[in-house]
């Protein structure tokens, strides 16, 4: 191991026995769900216990065998983390079948978990660089273009619950933001790392006194931030209603040229103009309008729509628009849960509208109360520190972009949906990673995680011992 | 089932998330400062002296110390590490771009193989390993080993090192 950045690098060892004991436990939690849905539902062990527990703890441990023989230095906690949150997402989603929602389907999730694991267990196999994905910055930046605009094809394109981000494919139905966000990554990494300097030292201060207060860059170096700014507010958000995808692919923008260039002035410019945009389109956006009343008023009568204000007022704003129920209910299940919860099982979450999107934080707030939700929480904070920790151990400039964009993206993701659900900032419509109900979000989530895997492989390997001790020839890969 | 036993499980389950949560921290724990048993049992063959990646005190350092005037630690004061150290050890630092250099500087006046800095007898040395632009001690370009002491600029391209204790 030989490196400067030594107080940074993560040691040399392996520790797959750390991460087969921890995945064995996140399987163990998930069982032990399984089996409190069955006794506080039906007083019963559930008869499906080995059927879920068993395919889904015997696909975590083949994924941890993969990675024992192609990834073995890649770090220990990624893995149990994931399986944890997935486990706990499919034991919510059978209970959520067992209470009569039949759009959970538990089944399709654990089919689904099968096919994100397959393609994790690809990645890792078949990108044995992630840098080799630094040679063609321009071409995936188009295909997370193409892919996000995919939706406004006439004839593949859907429209679901207002927004328009699905397509048919007509024997499946994607997502294709959720893929284009990880496109846009690696467009992100490659392009700062080419223009880190020009976007970093070029530009004037802005002086009060002695002191700086902004590092302003110069104009034309403004076209990546005004095209991704243009992008995100006309096609998502006016012609698409994607707010969600909208805010997550700014923020990650940021985030990243913040990254690369150390310089505030580009968050301030950039959070400046979206949040400029959103006030200057408000009147005219009609479905923002609605997200912004239901938000800011979600307890009103005339918002949340009582039947009283459904029978007698039929200019009400819920009678006209849109209402608030589904986050108000959320909320009532937020506070129903209290510390300790329901129980796994014992709860009335059937009522939440959309309970197994995105609004499966608010079932679990309410049945696991906030101990078991800061567990959740805590995964996922867990994760991205990881994430950020591969950033710091990463030799390359690319790969640390990478590292540090993907982690930014599932940790700012996750603020997105528990911010909506918790009402600290208006509902968008994201889902929590590995753990809603989603074939595309399940896919990318585990996507991302491939892509850290490999990266804390490359990065936690020790060098190769040179074969000479002096000389010219070296060994560079081996 | 009585409601005392739903309780009594949904405490238990609540207590396994809880404790996967800590295991999954003393994971990073042992990845941050190691784990002091297994070191013990089996000490890791450690060829520069700070492979642990951990900022653990070695118990028995192999170099003789307690000097007033050893130097300990091989700061980076100038240039794209500034900022950085490493600790000295008994084994020689290959200062370059090399990836397989001690101290890999990311500098683009740097040679790949550019310097080293080795102890002789208790002494440092640095010594230039034929690199393009030279390693400097002040105005003077280096010819041949010269003893540093702490203290004591070294600059190779936009990089500057001292020794410190």
């Amino acid at each position: 191991m030989s490196t400067a950045t030594n107080s940074q690098a993560l040691p040399p060892v392996k520790r797959r026995n750390a991460e087969l004991a921890m995945t064995l436990a996140a399987i163990g939690a998930t069982m032990f769900a399984l089996i409190e849905i069955g006794l506080t539902r039906n007083g019963q062990m559930p008869p499906q216990l080995f059927l879920y527990g068993g395919v889904f703890g015997g696909l975590a441990i083949l994924s941890h065998v993969f990675i024992r023989f192609f990834a073995p230095w890649s770090d220990p906690l990624l893995l149990p983390l994931a399986t944890l949150l997935n486990g706990l997402g499919i034991a919510m989603l059978w209970r959520l079948d067992q209470g009569g929602i039949d759009r959970a389907g538990p089944m399709s999730q654990l089919l689904l978990t099968a096919v994100s694991m397959a393609l994790f267990a690809a990645i890792i196999f078949f990108l044995k660089e992630p840098r080799t994905l630094q040679r063609y910055p321009y071409m995936i930046g188009l295909g997370a273009v193409v892919l996000l605009l995919m939706p406004l094809i006439p004839g593949i394109g859907m429209t679901v619950n207002g927004a328009r981000q699905w397509v048919n494919l007509g024997f499946t139905t994607l997502q294709p933001s959720e893929f284009a966000k990880i496109a846009l990554v690696i467009f992100l990494s490659g392009y700062m790392v080419s223009k880190r300097d020009v976007l970093s030292l070029a530009g004037k201060q802005i002086k009060a006194g002695r002191f700086t207060i902004l590092n302003l860059p110069r104009m034309r170096d403004m076209a990546p931030m005004a095209a991704m700014w243009g992008f995100c507010i006309i096609v998502l958000v006016i012609l698409m209603n994607d707010l969600g995808t909208s805010l997550l692919l700014f923020g990650t923008f940021l985030a990243m040229i913040y990254v690369a260039t150390h310089r505030s002035s580009w968050i301030v410019i950039g959070l400046t103009a979206f949040f400029g945009a959103c006030a200057v389109l408000y009147p005219f956006v009609s479905h923002f309008k609605v997200r912004m009343v239901t938000w800011l008023d979600a307890f009103s009568p005339e918002v949340y729509c009582t039947d009283d204000v459904i029978n007698n007022s039929p200019d009400a704003f819920c009678n006209v628009s849109g209402n608030s129920q589904q986050l108000v209910r959320g909320i009532f299940a937020l506070a129903e849960g209290g510390v300790t919860g329901s129980g796994f099982g014992g709860g009335d979450v059937g009522y939440i509208i959309e309970v197994q999107n995105d609004f499966i934080f608010a079932a679990f707030a309410e049945e696991l109360g906030l101990t078991g939700i800061m567990v959740m929480l805590l995964a996922l904070v867990l994760m991205v520190e990881r994430g950020m920790r591969i950033a710091l151990a990463s030799k390359e400039l690319f790969i640390k972009m990478f590292a540090s964009g993907i982690s930014f993206l599932i940790g700012f993701q996750t603020f997105v949906v528990i911010g909506g659900v918790t009402r600290v900032i208006p509902m968008t419509g994201a889902t929590i990673p590995f753990v809603a109900k989603g074939g595309s979000a399940l896919l990318s989530s585990w996507i991302m995680l491939a892509l850290l895997m490999r990266m804390s492989n490359n990065a936690r390997k020790p060098a190769p011992q040179a074969i000479q001790d002096e000389g010219a020839t070296q060994v560079i890969q081996r | 089932m009585s409601d005392l036993t739903l309780m009594l499980i949904k405490i238990a389950y609540l207590a396994v998330l809880w404790l996967f949560v800590i295991f999954a921290v003393g994971v990073i724990r042992t990845d941050l400062i190691g784990s002091p048993a297994k070191s013990k049992r089996r000490p890791r063959p450690s060829p520069s002296g700070q492979d642990g990646g951990a900022p653990r005190r070695p118990a028995a350092p192999k170099a003789p110390r307690g000097r007033r005037n050893e130097p300990r630690t091989l700061v980076v004061t100038k240039g794209p590490l500034a900022g950085n150290s490493l600790p000295l050890g008994p084994h020689p630092i290959l200062i370059g771009r090399a990836n397989d250099a001690t101290l890999v500087i990311n500098d683009d006046y740097a040679s790949g193989r550019h310097a080293r800095i080795y102890s002789e007898n208790g002494r440092w040395f640095v010594e230039d390993l034929g690199s393009t632009n030279g390693t400097y001690m002040g105005q003077q370009r280096l010819t041949r080993p010269q003893p540093i002491s702490v203290g004591q600029p070294i600059r190779i391209g936009k990089t500057v090192l001292e020794l410190r204790k």
